[in-house]
């Protein structure tokens, strides 16, 4: 739900990347934080485990600058992948405004993408929202290692919905901000038509 | 159609003068409202060291974690959560069943203190976000972004 302050004219939109663990959700919110100027961004949040795996969720706050003469920010958050974490994924996808799903290229990793994406559709609806119209951009990451599947395969397996996707090597920083800027995009054209 | 949190003057008039109200009364130092989305929507007294926008973010978490021990618990929420520091201590309650408030004091004032403001602070606040929802249902509040443009969109990125 975008959040409009009239007196401040500011517009706050909630984005969520999903996808299974290790896929490389947190990777794409700390490459964005990285190439993002001080003045553009807040401090990242990361609620992770003593290994580094996400235990709550990453927060990382972005000013894209006027529309209109109304300051627009979005508030990425990444959920954890690891399955028993559920509880926790549900919770972070209150209120959000788009989600991008991050898939992990690798072969041996495709029943996870396709597990995470229909736990997606079942969380979404908790909620009252349905994977087949909210705003949603899918990432495929790892492009870069030899095993990974080609992108036509996943997507026909991933994105029956034909949304925009994006092939990525997140670590790099490659289709990061494409697929930012995809979602940023649907999410404001869905504000628009209210 | 999709919902959309709209606060006009008026409301932010209203909701920021019960804040300020809070911290003086209650003695505390500062005052935040946010909502259950993680936004802040206001804030009052000695908000200058402190990153607002990670305090709303992960308030909000606390309170949506606490909400589902609360629901595993067969309870509907626990409306109150209080955390208690060497200096400062942060007292969270769930208004309306909407909004989150957050009281951030110290010795200067007590616990005690804190929660009888909160109450009386608390029933002002539900009924603004009473009315701005009522109002916000009965008119169904066209969006202020109704008239941009591809191209407004697009300039964000340049």
């Amino acid at each position: 739900m975008p959040f409009i302050n009239l007196p401040l004219r500011e517009i706050t939109c909630k984005i969520v990347y999903y996808g299974p663990g290790l896929c490389g959700k947190t990777t794409n919110l700390q490459y964005i934080y990285a190439k993002t100027s001080p003045e553009a961004r807040g401090n990242m949040i990361a609620l992770a485990t003593e290994t580094d795996r996400t235990l709550f969720f990453d927060f990382l706050p972005l000013g894209l600058g006027e529309i209109r003469g109304f300051k627009t920010r979005f508030h990425l958050y990444s959920v954890p992948g690891q399955v028993f974490y559920d509880a926790s994924r549900k919770l972070i996808l209150r209120g959000t405004d788009g989600v991008v799903f991050v898939a992990d290229s690798l072969r041996d990793r495709l029943d996870a993408n396709l597990e995470s994406m229909e736990n997606l559709r079942v969380n979404l609806a908790e909620h009252g929202y349905d994977l087949d119209t909210i705003p949603l951009v899918i990432q495929y990451n790892k492009r870069d290692l030899p095993n990974a599947m080609p992108v036509e395969e996943l997507s026909r397996l991933l994105n029956p919905r034909k949304v925009p996707e994006f092939p990525a090597v997140a670590v790099k920083g490659e289709g990061v901000f494409e697929t930012l800027k995809a979602i940023a995009k649907l999410v404001l054209q869905k504000v628009r038509s209210g | 159609m999709i919902q959309q949190f709209v606060i006009h003057e008026e409301d932010y008039r209203r909701i920021t003068a019960v804040c300020d109200r809070l911290t003086r009364d209650a003695n505390a130092k500062s005052v935040f409202l946010v909502d259950k989305n993680g936004q802040l929507i206001a804030s009052s007294g000695a908000t200058d060291h402190i990153d607002t926008t990670s305090l709303a973010s992960l308030t909000a978490g606390n309170i949506a974690a606490t909400g589902g021990l609360a629901r595993l618990l067969g309870e509907k929420e626990f409306s109150i959560l209080f955390h208690e520091g060497e200096r400062d201590n942060l007292h969270i309650s769930i208004v309306a069943q909407k909004v989150i408030l957050v009281v951030i004091f110290d010795s200067r004032s007590s616990l005690g203190l804190v929660r009888l403001r909160v109450k009386k602070a608390s029933e002002e606040l539900a009924q603004v976000f009473n009315e701005l929802q009522r109002r916000g249902d009965a008119m169904g509040l066209p969006s202020p972004f109704a008239e941009i443009t591809d191209e407004d969109i697009d300039n964000l990125f340049n």
